[in-house]
């Protein structure tokens, strides 16, 4: 039985990676007492899955990850008995129980939200809106990205689904999964270079809002790919 | 939410920022201003080894569990951390708080290793807090040493204010109580140290003047303060009593040295190991009470969700109830899929048993701590090991499935000769043909593996050793040689495999082990060389020790390789752990006789220990 989990990772957990984030899930599995599989062998695993690393640094209010368990409570009482045992910064927010054949939350991952917003004590640039929406108004945002094996050159308008000025900041939607991925960090570097100022990777505060599927060209939130329990 | 010490941009700058942040579960955050004693706990090396240092945790509980007192934390920052504070000037800072260090009442720093004592400088240092006791004012935090590094605090006498001899459980709730009443009362910081004095255990090094003789050796060592007693008694802890215990210890998210709950079945050791300064600083054994393990043991598996407990003691194998205590824990852990360690267990059918039911005997290795290669040697330092004893321990593990053999042995012990080092190679040997003895051909995976390791003897301040000859770095370095080239002549040499352990390291141990008041002048002369992190081989400056050393006229010759005289005057002398100087210098004669002493299960030899309750002395008494 295949279960969906929505957490966050807010305040100092940015500070901590990925890999450290999946061994704190297992302990806190542990802790809470929930009924996940194990692999066998003489050193059994928790199975679960998350659907992708959030970058150091970050904040987010729309992780995901997976769970293989064996059996569950409702939902009410399955948070609950988490939470419970929980840091407040990584608090799960919502889970759903998945159909049998569901896809992993890794393979479906078409887009992510974020939000940015200027860290205290950084000043917002003047015109630095104006000269975004030029950037984004190109016909193409030709960039080079730096992957494992080398570089590669991407086309950003592409990758860039939404931008909006919203009241708390800037607020992105982007390509992210195996088919075509693009970081905030990487859009604002390049935006950067394009205006001809420098990049200061201090200047915003990036939280992840959201992570989606994509269905007939609409996109899900990961969250609504299953059901209530 | 409280702010952090350090900006996002540095802390994005470090390696591990979480080390920094104090955000732990199980994390206590009492708040600053509620409590009247305010007292920040250091462990003086990085985060990973400090969080895992159980006598640390159950400081840390101890404090935060007395209604008067709230409990911080901090340790070594890393190098990258250290150059930043310097550079800007930002005070160090407890990471629960995230508050400057200096801002409380207390800093009590354990000294679990000798090599750790340049680091106790650098907090101090980065705290901005002044490095001699001498030159702290009212403002400053009263500097506590505690551990098993206080047993001879003398070479950091200058650094510190007071010293706690012994187990933290009997005294800090007074100590709590005096700097509670002391705050209130408005008094000076001398008039609570003299308040400080007054509680057995605690030593003030200011309170005490030494005089030397003219070959530099101790000429008395005296009180200069009223309230400062002649002797300092090691304080011992009734553990039959319901002591402070971690039962929810802090769940670090960094992969630590030591990512596993740690329950400690009993403290001290029965065997009178001539060389070993914890089995005669703890004594006597004590063991813990059965249902308390086992309630701590279930509290904190579910508190953490640790996958693995690790049962700790100088030697588990000597805790009375160990079977009834697996008996409970390994079906306990089978169910929910937790890993139980168990190193220190002496090699017997029972311990076979239960190792392979709780390890993957495919992957582990088996342990025998023989210390010295032949039975003569083995006799001096009085471990109670035959050859006979490993051969058939091993023979038994080999048919049980495993096929590999760490053996432990220490260079350099006194009594030592070329034949008692090249014994080592042979006794590998032997148990590597025990194991193509006993398993046929066809049931063999490969070949097995026996790693011997071997560290240089340190003779350790309250141990029969104590008068021993260190021996020198050159030597060192010959008997590991003389080791290795006999590894190579052994007839099984593609199954042994030999390390040996950093001789630099050891004979700047040996110093600072040793060493009176007059080496804390080269311990600071180091670190403002830039020595800090000793503890750690790569980062160890053998070279900027030797120049301290030189420029402030400490010499091994008079520390390290010196036979002291039977009636000398050590600087530790004035604190009193129980076994008497007299009960361990016949140990000495007898080990130059070669004579056994039995361990205190088969007989006691009234090593003065038995001045404490509740343990080993007492048993079958009452
Ligand atoms: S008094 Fe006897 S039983 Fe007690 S620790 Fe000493 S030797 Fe052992």
């Amino acid at each position: 039985m295949k279960i969906r989990i929505k957490f966050q990772k807010q305040g100092n957990l940015k500070f901590i990676g990925h890999l450290d984030v999946m061994r704190t899930f297992q302990k806190l599995n542990r802790r809470a007492g929930i009924d996940i599989r194990y692999s066998g062998g003489f050193s059994p695993h928790q199975q679960m899955s998350f659907a992708t690393p959030l970058g150091l640094g970050l904040t987010s209010s729309g992780e995901y990850v997976d769970f293989d368990m064996n059996s569950v409570p409702d939902k009410k009482t399955f948070l609950q008995m988490l939470n419970d045992v929980n840091v407040e910064e990584m608090r799960l927010l919502d889970a759903c129980l998945l159909p049998d054949d569901a896809k992993n939350a890794m393979s479906l991952l078409a887009a992510a939200d974020y939000t940015l917003t200027f860290r205290e004590g950084h000043k917002i640039e003047e015109g630095f809106y104006e000269a975004f929406e030029a950037f984004l108004s190109k016909d193409s945002i030709p960039a080079v990205k730096k992957t494992k094996t080398g570089f590669r050159e991407v086309d950003l308008k592409q990758q860039i689904r939404r931008a909006e000025r919203r009241p708390e900041g800037l607020f992105l939607q982007l390509d992210t999964g195996s088919v075509s991925n693009c970081k905030p960090e990487f859009v604002m570097e390049t935006f950067y270079e394009t205006w001809g100022k420098d990049y200061d990777p201090f200047m915003f505060m990036i939280n992840r809002d959201e992570l989606y599927g994509e269905e007939e060209g609409k996109l899900k939130k990961l969250i609504e790919y299953g059901s209530d329990f | 939410m409280r702010k952090n010490a350090l900006s996002d941009e540095i802390l994005m700058a470090v390696e591990k920022p979480a080390r920094y942040l104090g955000n732990e579960y199980n994390a206590y955050h009492k708040d600053f201003d509620e409590y009247p004693v305010k007292a920040v706990f250091c462990f003086p090396d990085v985060y990973e080894i400090g969080t895992a240092n159980l006598g640390m945790q159950i400081i840390y509980e101890q404090f935060n569990e007395n209604p008067e007192a709230m409990c911080d934390r901090v340790y070594s920052p890393w190098f990258d951390l250290d150059k930043v504070l310097r550079e800007k000037k930002i005070p160090l800072f407890a990471v629960e708080t995230q508050r400057p260090v200096r801002d409380f009442d207390l800093l009590l720093i354990t000294l679990s290793y000798e090599m750790c004592y340049t680091n106790v400088l650098q907090i101090l240092d980065l705290s901005q807090i002044p490095l001699l006791s001498k030159d702290r004012t009212e403002e400053d935090p009263i500097i506590f040493g505690g551990g098993a590094c206080a047993y001879n605090p003398e070479p950091i006498a200058d650094f510190f204010d007071v010293f706690y001899i012994g187990e933290s459980e009997t005294q800090y709730d007074q100590v709590i109580e005096v700097i509670k009443k002391a705050k209130k009362q408005g008094l000076t910081r001398l008039q609570t140290l003299e308040a400080l004095a007054d509680i057995e255990g605690l030593y003030i090094p200011a309170f005490y003047e030494a005089f030397y003789k003219e070959d530099g050796t101790i000429g008395s060592f005296l009180p200069v303060n009223p309230h400062a007693k002649e002797k300092v008694k090691k304080q011992a802890a009734d553990m039959r009593k319901d002591l402070p215990y971690p039962h929810r210890p802090l769940v670090p998210y960094e992969r630590g040295m030591m990512d596993r709950a740690s329950l400690e079945v009993m403290r001290g050791c029965i065997r009178g190991c001539r060389f070993c300064q914890a089995g005669m600083i703890y004594r006597p054994q004590r063991n813990r009470d059965l249902d308390f393990l086992k309630q701590a043991a279930k509290d904190m598996l579910e508190a953490t969700g640790y996958e693995e407990i690790n049962l700790g003691s100088l030697s588990s194998s000597d805790y009375s109830e160990l079977k009834d205590l697996l008996d409970f824990l390994v079906p306990y852990c089978e169910e929910r899929k937790i890993n139980i360690g168990i190193p220190s267990l002496r090699i017997d059918a029972f311990s076979l048993d239960v190792m392979s039911r709780i390890q993957d005997i495919k992957k582990t290795s088996l342990t025998f701590a023989p210390e010295a290669g032949s039975q003569r040697l083995r006799d001096i330092i009085n471990k109670g090991l035959t050859e006979e004893e490993i051969l058939e321990g091993a023979r038994q593990a080999f048919s049980g499935g495993w096929n590999k053999v760490k053996l432990y042995f220490m260079l350099g012990q006194p009594m030592e000769t070329d034949d008692d080092v090249s014994a080592i190679p042979v006794l590998a040997d032997k148990i590597a043909r025990v194991y193509y003895e006993t398993v046929p051909k066809e049931m063999r995976q490969g070949k097995c593996q026996i790693q011997a390791s071997t560290s240089f003897f340190v003779p350790k301040p309250m141990t029969p050793f104590q008068w021993a000859a260190m021996q020198s770095s050159d030597e060192f370095i010959r008997k590991a040689k003389l080791v290795k080239e006999g590894i190579l002549s052994q007839l099984n040499r593609k199954s042994l495999i030999y390390h040996y352990h950093d001789d630099h390291q050891t004979e700047l141990e040996g110093l600072l082990a040793r060493g009176d008041r007059r080496v804390g002048k080269t311990i600071l002369r180091a670190y403002e060389k830039g020595c800090i992190y000793d503890a750690w081989n790569e980062h160890l400056k053998y070279e900027l020790w030797l120049q301290a050393m030189e420029e402030t006229g400490v010499t091994f010759d008079f520390y390290n390789y010196r036979e002291r005289e039977e009636d000398e005057i050590f600087p530790w002398d004035f604190i009193d752990i129980g076994v008497t100087k007299g009960f361990m210098l016949k140990e000495w004669r007898k080990a130059k006789q070669g004579l056994t002493t039995p361990n205190c299960r088969e007989h006691c030899s009234g090593c003065g220990a038995a001045c404490y309750p509740g343990g080993v002395c007492y048993e079958n008494k009452d």
